[in-house]
């Protein structure tokens, strides 16, 4: 292209401040990733759950640990955060909502609600131990 | 572009892919159904203790085997959808390409079913 061209150079992806919308977009793919190793670590429990209660209590402290349980506070968030993106998406795929001022809001209340989730179930389970 | 189709083709709308829209219903449909099942999962697990013995227990309940029988597959079959088309839009090499989506099919399919066996493993009395 001509350097001294006066087209515009957009969207220059360093320099340009995501949209919400658009950051929400590429965090619903990220966690879908992060959500499938969730998947294989969910099925590696069920298989040392399976295989014996030695095999299961070895893992036991490792989630239990500070570094599991931020780990799993990440993963949690991760679900539920994919899970209200994902009610989105499915509005989105039946018609509905897509005015620019309402997609701005839904993905405010997509993180709102995914918040409110994982504390509540993190509550859950914090309250079981008490 | 239409007049570079055949009638057939054109009948058919399956399009280049030659599978219309499967991919996208499909993947509409297991979102639907893990919509009260990552529900049920995510705070049954929340309000148990998890040590072997309650986590043994809870999974022998027939009820709770045929959940997270349909939570593991529908969950796989979501993600290996998911994970297509994340391939497909960032690795543009063809062979690399294809590989992938080899590779990512079957490990989905291979954890779907060490998760299924598991869970009858432990419903029938591990």
């Amino acid at each position: 292209m001509d350097p001294g061209s006066k087209l515009p150079l957009s969207p220059h992806i360093q320099i340009y401040r995501l949209p919400l919308t658009a950051l929400l977009s590429v965090v619903h793919r990220a966690t879908g990733v992060a959500l499938a190793l969730g998947a294989v670590l969910l099925v590696w429990i069920l298989a040392l759950a399976a295989n014996s209660a030695e095999a299961y209590g070895q893992l036991y402290p490792h989630l239990a640990s500070w570094y599991g349980q931020i780990f799993l506070l990440g993963l949690i968030f991760s679900l539920y955060l994919h899970f209200c993106n994902g009610i989105r998406h499915l509005f989105w795929d039946i018609g509905m909502g897509f005015d620019l001022e309402i997609v701005h809001r839904t993905a405010k209340f997509a993180i709102f609600a995914a918040i409110v989730l994982t504390v509540a179930t993190w509550a859950i389970a914090a309250n079981l131990e008490l | 572009m239409d007049n570079l189709s055949t009638p057939l083709s054109r009948v058919k709308g399956l399009g280049s892919a030659k599978d219309g829209t499967t991919h996208f219903w499909r993947q509409r449909l297991t979102a639907l159904i893990l919509i009260p099942l990552v529900l049920w999962f995510g705070f049954s697990v929340a309000s148990m203790p998890v040590d072997h013995a309650t986590l043994v227990g809870w999974i022998q309940q027939p009820a709770v085997a045929i959940g997270l029988i349909l939570l593991i597959l529908s969950t796989f079959y979501h993600a290996q959808l998911g994970l297509q088309i994340i391939i497909e839009d960032y690795v543009s090499t063809h062979s690399t390409r294809t590989a992938s989506i080899i590779i990512v099919n079957f490990l989905c399919l291979l954890f779907a079913i060490i998760g299924v066996v598991a869970v009858l493993k432990i419903s029938f009395g591990a």
